[in-house]
């Protein structure tokens, strides 16, 4: 009988690579220095795919799969940066810019946020989509950290790891859509919130300017994610097997 | 003279931030002047948009019915139409009325916080659009030029990479917020 081999060889872009059959074709990627862009995903969080920026091609399969949720398969030719990836990945900023109110000149986090970073890099120059506006609130009931809606990208980072690294689980998504939307406790303010501790982990692994620290001016809110690495090595987890 | 290129820059619901980056050119703004005459400004003292303007340099969002005859104007009458920084390309803070209603922005600033004549104006200045909108959603524009404010290296990039009859690129040099 023919020993089933745990490891998978494939190419990236043309490349010979190779990766046990646990990880990802976005692991892969970053192991062989191959940029795939990601919002949602964050290295000990667990696995969502919601975002869909890490799309990629694998020539002979019919639809685009995301990296960060893709398992290496013997013999994949992956296809990191078509033109048609990058258009899609740029429409996918695109509407999340017509989607919420971005108003990145008076934003804490200009100049420090992961959303306009791929804005750049992506090449947005403008957004093709009408824009939204759409009515949403900001929580300021917190007595040490602000929620502002408008900013928003539901990428979900804050609730995973306030659920699965500081086992608080405050946040949730309510709503479905167009209407989703976070909520602290059973939908209540932040500030009356019985089960947050307050250890500040959602603001820091969120992208944009939606969660930040009370009192910070324009432009300088620089979040901290390094925690997060210690935290998952010293503690043997792997949220994403 | 009449080689020359023109160009107009135009403030619309924008806090003359852009503009001020303009000047910030400085001394190449002498230079500039060489190869493009300003036909059209904030400080030119002529009330109607020219027949004919190569270059337009259009700052700040759609706001008021005003913006909107101006900007339906710029755009019959000019051959490259730039937005000019984050207002023009995306709506920018002047969009920060939209979730709310003009009615109701109106009422706050005329009415709830006035403490003399209460009462939102009905004439001589331009009335508010219900919302504001960026520019490409009202004209088809040419030249995006993000940034709140674009620098004046980027501005004066752009106008002589246009003068050179090249089409800027300008991804790797503006961004949203900067
Ligand atoms: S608050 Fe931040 S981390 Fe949470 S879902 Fe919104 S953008 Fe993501
Ligand atoms: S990073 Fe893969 S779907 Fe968001």
């Amino acid at each position: 009988m023919p020993v089933r081999s745990r490891v998978k060889t494939f190419t990236m872009d043309g490349q010979d690579v190779s990766g046990h059959e646990s990880e990802t074709i976005l692991e892969i990627a970053r192991q062989n220095d191959i940029d795939i862009p990601t919002l949602c995903q964050l290295d000990g969080l667990s696995i969502i795919g919601a975002c869909r920026l890490c799309l990629v091609e694998v020539v002979g399969w019919n639809k685009l799969v995301p990296a960060c949720a893709t398992y290496v398969e013997e013999g994949m030719e992956v296809v990191t940066n078509s033109e048609r990836l990058q258009n899609y990945r740029r429409m996918i900023i695109e509407m999340l810019f017509a989607e919420g109110n971005h108003v990145c000149s008076v934003c804490v986090s200009n100049g420090n946020c992961s959303l306009q970073y791929l804005a750049t890099k992506l090449g947005m120059d403008y957004v093709r989509y009408p824009y939204l506006n759409p009515d949403r609130t900001v929580d300021m009931s917190h007595e040490r950290f602000v929620m502002d809606h408008n900013r928003c990208i539901l990428c979900t980072r804050c609730v995973r790891v306030c659920d699965e690294i500081e086992g608080a689980h405050t946040w949730d998504v309510e709503g479905r859509g167009y209407k989703s939307h976070l909520i602290t406790d059973l939908d209540i303010p932040w500030g009356d919130s019985r089960t947050c501790t307050s250890c500040g982990k959602c603001m820091n692994v969120c992208p944009t300017g939606a969660i930040v620290e009370k009192g910070k001016p324009a432009g300088e809110m620089i979040k901290r994610r390094e925690f997060l690495g210690y935290l998952t090595k010293m503690r043997g987890v792997n949220n994403n097997e | 003279m009449s080689e020359k290129v023109s160009v107009a820059t135009v403030w619309l619901d924008g806090c003359s931030g852009c503009h001020m980056s303009i000047f910030d050119m400085d001394e190449r703004l002498i230079e500039l002047a060489e190869h493009v005459e300003f036909v059209y400004t904030p400080l030119v003292d002529r009330k109607d948009y020219p027949e004919h303007v190569d270059i337009a340099l259009v700052e700040g969002a759609v706001s008021s019915e005003d913006d909107l005859n101006k900007i339906r104007k710029i755009r019959e009458h000019t051959t490259t139409l730039i937005a000019l920084g984050d207002c023009a390309v995306a709506g920018n803070i002047p969009t920060m009325r939209n979730p709310f209603g003009t009615d109701a922005i109106l009422e706050t600033g005329y009415i709830e916080t006035a403490t003399a004549g209460q009462q939102v104006p009905d004439s001589i200045i331009p009335r508010l659009l219900p919302v504001v909108r960026p520019i490409h959603e009202i004209v088809p524009v040419d030249i995006f030029m993000q940034g709140c404010p674009p620098s004046a290296d980027v501005i004066y990039f752009v106008i002589t990479e246009l003068l050179a009859g090249r089409k800027p690129k300008l991804n790797d040099k503006t961004r949203p917020g900067a």
